[in-house]
């Protein structure tokens, strides 16, 4: 549906702005009832999932059947997309009103928005794949949006070429899979590839197609090593950030592991196998990691970029020991409560007039006071307040399924720690952002027009109310995506976790208010530790890592192909050329010099010839005389002598 | 009398005409080359009639005769052909005959 949105959008031109902005939202409500449409007979059936499977066309004698699927996963997925999706157009609506490139950005929006789906609702690796690449397309669109800025334009190249390497494992992933199971069906009655018939044939490597698949994931959701896009992403427009990189695209990689689940789970021993470990150290790594940077990062955009990065390491974590639902439900949250502090920022970034970097804001408490309040929920729920702030109960689960991973408890205590940063960066930004003093431009901050604050609302209260579905004692959502039955248990509702959690989170934010209460221009921490600071602000030099090697690899390659091309293929091609020339050379010679030369030769022997003959033609009576005499002589002579 | 002897004097008589044929001026000079040509070739018919087998016909006398008139025939066409060039070219210098010189 919001295709089509996108392809009214640009048929309308540039200048119809109201018009692409309504088509564009009215795409995204469509969309929204469509989803709540599909969502409510999943709700009455436990275990649901509907297929529709149809032939794309046929090689031979061999059909490619690509198909739409909707199951419990599929339509939670699809109510958040359609859901953050239409709040944060509006928000945009606000925000780029001074943009001269409105309806294409709403285009753009629009695509994406549709390819998201697209990924959401394919039955077959194949749609999903195409859905994926467009989904990358789209943000490459829509990272470089702003066309004049070389950073930009920079920074959608590396978001895409990242991308593209993850990418790359994954179509090989997809191919080691159909050249084993035959299809790529998710579910065809008994013969899709994720169904237990075709999962046994793929045998031993089973391993190396999941981690193949994973790295599509890796680097769609910017898992360590291929995190590198995501922060240079910030470059375009917030919403963008907002729609791609908290809500929708970076999730689709967790989505994909989600998905082809039964790959990775296939021969688990305790709920254990290689492909899994393999997704939980790397999420704990990118946890880990991303946080410990995020608590040194400047701009306001990038905390929350590297805050992102962070959480989707805890969701992979997840996902690796066992919780899956967990993790979708994290997934789910982490979708409202990411893109409304995105939008806050982009409510913040506006209101100053585009400055993004935090040192030079302060008391803005007072000045944007629906931001704040919006902007401290978003925060309070990423950092794990418990009770009544949605992104608690969900770290809750997945800690609780870490701390029982049979593998290792190392992971469990690493997320602790990543649970502690994530509440210290958070209050960190806080306090900078909206309490102290002004510093800076700050004070003449002022709040945005109501297209921009009704959104941040809409999903403050939805970041809350979401915490009502996922309390543990009414296990209600986990059981909708599990397809268990669920009972209402009022004892689950205090938990030892829940003490542990709260704990690490009130700890996480007394640090940070202490230390960054009296914040200056220089972070404290800059000031006591300046080369752990250093380190962490400079993304601990992975960036520079990857130029010096990995992209001077490139660029050397692409050096000595030039080289080649232009010395060795071009001269063999130069030299055919020549050889050809030569050719002509000694033709035309030969033409000239043998055939020409020889022709007037006879010419010439011929006129001779005439010359001389003309001579006896002299036409004197006597010489014709004379001449018959000799020969009568002649003649008599030669009758003498044969006699 | 042997026969050989008429067939020198033949022979010679042929050469003479023939060389005034050959190297005078005159158009009518050659017509007179001609006819002595024409007069060797009767002498050397009758000598070989008289010194050859006997026949009661008059061989070479009739050819003689013939001979003797096509010549005079010719020697007549040969004249009026140098009355008819005179009456053009105003000579009868062959050596300025040569309109066909090619």
């Amino acid at each position: 549906m919001p295709i089509i949105g996108a392809l009214l959008i640009l048929g309308f031109g540039k200048h119809a702005r109201l018009t692409a902005a309504l088509v564009a939202v009215l795409g995204q409500i469509v969309a929204l009832t469509m989803s709540i449409c599909a969502f409510v007979p999943t709700l009455h059936v436990h275990g649901f999932r509907s297929v529709q499977n149809f032939t794309w066309f046929t090689f031979g004698d061999q059909p490619l059947r690509i198909g739409f699927m909707l199951d419990p996963l599929a339509a939670a997925m699809m109510l958040m997309i359609t859901f953050v999706g239409l709040w944060i157009f509006v928000f945009s609506i606000g925000y780029m009103a001074e943009d001269k490139n409105f309806s294409r950005f709403f285009a753009y929006l629009s695509f994406f928005s549709g390819a998201m789906l697209g990924v959401v609702v394919a039955n077959s690796l194949l749609l999903l794949f195409v859905s994926w690449e467009l989904v990358g397309l789209a943000s490459y669109l829509l990272i470089g949006f702003w066309i004049d800025r070389p950073s930009a334009a920079a920074a959608a190249k590396k978001a895409f070429i990242t991308t593209r390497v993850g990418d790359m494992g994954f179509f090989l992933g997809i191919l080691c899979l159909y050249h084993h199971a035959g299809t790529l069906l998710f579910y065809d009655g008994g013969r899709g590839c994720l169904e237990p018939a075709a999962l046994s044939t793929i045998g031993s490597s089973v391993t190396l197609v999941a981690l193949l698949i994973f790295c599509g994931a890796v680097g769609k959701s910017g898992q360590f090593p291929l995190h590198v896009w995501l922060p240079d992403a910030m470059e375009g427009p917030t919403p963008v950030s907002a729609l791609i990189h908290a809500a929708t695209m970076v999730a689709a990689g967790v989505f994909l592991v989600a998905r082809v689940y039964p790959i990775f789970s296939v021969g688990a021993i305790n709920g254990v196998t290689s492909s899994l470990a393999v997704v939980v150290w790397i999420g704990v790594i990118t946890g880990l990691m991303a946080a410990l940077i995020a608590v040194a990062q400047s701009d306001i955009k990038r905390i929350l970029a590297y805050s992102t990065v962070s959480q989707l390491g805890l969701m992979m974590v997840s996902l690796g020991v066992g919780g899956v639902a967990a993790g979708i439900m994290h997934l789910l949250a982490h979708g409202f409560f990411k893109a409304l502090l995105f939008l806050g920022a982009g409510s913040v970034i506006h209101g100053l007039h585009h400055e993004q970097d935090i040192r030079k804001m302060g008391g803005l408490r007072k000045l944007m006071p629906v931001t704040f309040a919006t902007y401290a929920i978003g925060m309070m729920a990423l950092s794990g307040v418990p009770f009544f702030f949605s992104g608690a109960w969900t770290k809750e689960e997945i800690l609780h399924a870490t701390s029982h991973w049979p593998s290792s408890h190392v992971p469990y205590y690493l997320l602790l720690l990543g649970v502690i940063l994530t509440a210290l960066y958070m209050t960190r930004q806080v306090m900078y952002v909206f309490f102290g003093n002004s510093r800076g431009h700050a004070s003449e901050a002022h709040e945005g027009p109501s297209v921009m604050t009704i959104p941040l609302i809409v999903l403050a209260i939805c970041a809350v109310a979401f915490s009502v579905f996922l309390t543990p004692a009414w296990p209600w959502l986990e059981s909708y995506l599990t397809g268990h039955t669920a009972e209402f248990d009022s004892h689950l509702l205090i938990q030892p976790m829940v003490f542990v959690s709260l704990v690490l989170a009130g700890a996480g934010i007394a640090i940070g208010v202490w230390f960054y209460r009296r914040a200056g221009e220089v972070d404290p921490l800059q000031q006591k530790q300046p080369a752990v600071f250093r380190f962490l602000e400079n993304k601990m030099w992975i960036d520079e890592i990857y130029g010096r090697t990995i992209i001077a690899l490139a660029a050397l390659a692409a050096r000595v192909s030039d080289w080649m091309d232009r010395y060795i293929w071009d001269g063999l091609v130069r030299g055919i050329g020549r050889v050809g020339q030569l050719f002509g050379a000694i033709t035309a010679g030969t033409d000239e010099g043998v055939i020409n030369a020889g022709v007037d030769e006879t010419t010439d022997g011929a006129r001779g010839f005439g010359r001389v003959m003309s001579r006896l033609h002299s036409g004197q009576i006597q010489i014709y005389l004379g001449a018959v005499a000799l020969g009568m002589l002649a003649l008599l002579l030669f009758y003498a002598w044969l006699i | 009398m042997t026969l050989s002897i008429f067939l020198i004097v033949s022979a010679a008589l042929f050469c003479v005409g023939l060389l005034a044929a050959l190297s005078r001026r005159h158009a009518i000079f050659i017509l007179i080359g001609i006819e002595m040509m024409l007069a060797a070739a009767n002498l050397n018919f009758i000598a070989f009639w008289r010194f050859g087998p006997q026949s009661p016909y008059p061989t070479g006398v009739m050819v003689a005769i013939f001979s003797i008139a096509i010549a005079a025939a010719e020697a007549a066409v040969g004249l009026a052909m140098v009355i008819a060039i005179y009456r053009h070219f105003r000579t009868t210098n062959v050596d300025q005959l040569n309109r066909l010189k090619g």
